[in-house]
């Protein structure tokens, strides 16, 4: 069987990364703080694979962090995913980023919490067993005092959603036994969930490749200003 | 030099295009446009966040259509240009973003296009096109400028808008007659119907000896013969509502024309291309053809498609950069990037 080679992008918050993942070993390559992504990702990329002795045609899968996260950084992955990807018909595997931050976490039942700015948090819930992830619901946006309640106890909570806001952790205090706020996204997890889906011929198409956002309500039309009082 | 195969990405506002350029025999090989208008036509204008969401569904699906109706492998393709500025931020991100992965997997470089340099060349499109040196007038949504054009990345700004952009004014008055975004075009096609002279309209700076424009003084005129006319409770008829369109119209290619027309013989040129939304009008077209005849000067405009933003332009610019060699800056290794969504023309290094 030739060698599996998946290089996976995560750009979702500032504390970018990129990982490659040969048969099981991963390499994990921080973005330097500081510098926008776009000045750091593809050179990193390129200088990992050389160290690395691969090319880009080399590559048997590409994935990518696709959300949610920082709008920005999520085009970024995406389209940066898009054209290494398109470019020799690489398979493309978008993954979602609460779901690999709670692969990272560990195993069980693991909450998610990621601080989507302007006063509120991403979830997600995950049912967490070796190299797979359970989602046990729909990733939502939500005010950290309104998150939804998990029905039971013996949860591991993770994500800076827990750092940025004491109200949330208030809130989710009586279900959760283990916390973990200074966990973030990283390109390692995105590889290790999206390896196991690569060796099972999963891939989706790069016209078809895009961000989850969650955050869907960008702008009023102007029928919803008007009906507000607004002006058009 | 070899011919070379240039792919052209555009997403700088509102307009996902791409286009494949092989220059050498100076051919636009295929291009392909998807227009986010419909889209943000329920907003009442651009909003940047769906421009942004909308351009990265776009590029993967118009790059296969031009490799498809070219006959051309990616692997021919010798660089990849695309929209490095002025635009929106995250709109500019996505194109420069895919662009860079593109070339950086290909192994090829790219070249980052201004896209206002885009518009000014796209008469070279043509297949009778302009040679240089020429002037050029780039009146558009966001630009209304003169300049005088010797060559690839040699401009040199002769005069600008003050305040309004010409597509702008269009389209800040059209709102006023109720006419929806962008009204541009729907303006100037009730203008064809209004009387002359039917309203007075002042002419900005029409005399002020520079080649400057400003254009926010005449839709205010027009905001208060709107007020004055449905001052008690009466709203425009469709007479004069057309009459005012007229007005408008006629008060701005005046100007227009008289402007651009005396940046060529200031000059010493005798060719003016006309490049960017508004170069579609056909008022516009109209007078600057007969008054430009009479002082044996040649106007030359973009492919009526080629007028707004498209990829074509931008491979096109890609292209005579690369032609150019050491005289144009150079094509720089694919990786990192950066967009200018701020970027005066008057910055470009040749
Ligand atoms: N026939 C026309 N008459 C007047 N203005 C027009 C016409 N067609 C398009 N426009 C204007 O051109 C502008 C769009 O041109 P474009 O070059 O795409 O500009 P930008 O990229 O700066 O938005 C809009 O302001 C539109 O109203």
């Amino acid at each position: 069987m030739p060698a599996i080679n998946l290089l996976a992008i995560e750009t979702s918050t500032d504390a970018g990364s990129i990982a490659l993942w040969r048969d099981g070993e991963v390499l994990l390559r921080d973005c330097p703080r500081g510098v926008s992504h776009s000045e750091t990702l593809l050179p990193l990329i390129r200088s990992t694979l050389a160290e690395a002795g691969l090319g880009f045609a080399d590559l048997s899968g590409i994935a990518f962090g696709a959300g949610p996260g920082s709008f920005t950084g999520l085009r970024v992955a995406c389209g940066v995913a898009q054209g290494l990807a398109f470019a020799h018909d690489t398979p493309l595997l978008p993954v979602g980023t609460l779901e690999a931050m709670a692969l990272a976490a560990g195993g069980g039942r693991v909450l998610v919490a990621l601080d989507a700015r302007m006063g509120e948090v991403y979830l997600g819930s995950f049912e967490v067993s070796s190299d797979a992830v359970v989602a046990l619901g729909p990733v939502g946006v939500h005010p950290p005092g309104a998150v939804p309640l998990p029905a039971s106890g013996g949860w591991l909570a993770c994500g800076n959603g827990l750092a940025a806001y004491p109200a949330l952790r208030e809130r989710l205090a009586p279900a959760v036994d283990a916390w973990l706020p200074e966990l973030m996204p990283t390109a390692d997890a995105a590889a290790r969930l999206a390896a196991p889906r690569l060796a099972r011929g999963e891939r989706v198409d790069p016209a078809d490749a895009v961000p989850v956002y969650v955050r869907d309500k960008v702008a009023q039309t102007v029928a919803e200003r008007l009906a507000q009082g607004g002006k058009a | 030099m070899p011919a070379m195969l240039v792919l052209g990405i555009e997403s700088s506002c509102d307009e996902t295009g791409v286009a494949l350029y092989a220059s050498g025999d100076g051919q636009l090989l295929a291009h392909a446009l998807h227009s986010q208008v419909a889209m943000h036509q329920a907003y009442g204008g651009v909003v940047p966040e769906l421009a942004s969401r909308d351009h990265i569904r776009r590029a993967v699906p118009l790059l296969r259509q031009v490799l498809a109706e070219s006959g051309r492998a990616l692997a021919d393709v010798d660089a990849v240009a695309y929209t490095q500025g002025p635009g929106l931020a995250g709109a500019l991100l996505v194109g420069a973003a895919f662009a860079e992965a593109l070339a950086t997997s290909l192994g090829v470089p790219t070249l980052p296009v201004h896209h206002l340099e885009g518009h000014l060349l796209s008469p070279l499109l043509s297949k009778t096109p302009p040679r240089f040196p020429f002037v050029a007038l780039l009146v558009s949504g966001g630009h209304t400028q003169l300049m005088r054009v010797t060559g690839v990345g040699h401009y040199e700004l002769l005069g600008e808008t003050l305040d309004d952009a010409a597509g702008e004014a269009f389209d800040k008055t059209a709102k006023l007659l109720g006419l929806g975004y962008p009204g541009g075009p729907a303006l100037a096609q009730l203008a064809e119907q209004g009387r002359p002279d039917a309203f007075k309209l002042p002419r900005p700076m029409l005399n002020s000896g520079d080649l400057d424009f400003s254009f926010s003084g005449l839709k205010t005129a027009v905001l208060v013969q709107v007020r004055a006319l449905t001052q008690d409770g009466a709203t425009l008829d469709d007479r004069q509502r057309a009459d005012i369109a007229r007005a408008f119209q006629d008060a701005i290619v005046e100007v227009l024309v008289k402007k651009a027309l005396r940046a060529v013989k200031e000059s010493r040129l005798q060719q003016l291309v006309v490049a960017g939304g508004v170069g579609a009008n056909r008022e516009l077209r109209r007078q600057l053809d007969m008054r430009a005849a009479r002082q044996k000067i040649s106007v030359f405009y973009p492919e009526l498609e080629f007028c707004t933003d498209n990829g074509a332009m931008i491979a096109l610019a890609g292209a005579l950069r690369l032609q150019a060699g050491a005289s144009a800056s150079p094509a720089k290794a694919a990786g990192a990037f950066a967009v200018r969504p701020r970027w005066p023309l008057a910055d470009l290094t040749p």
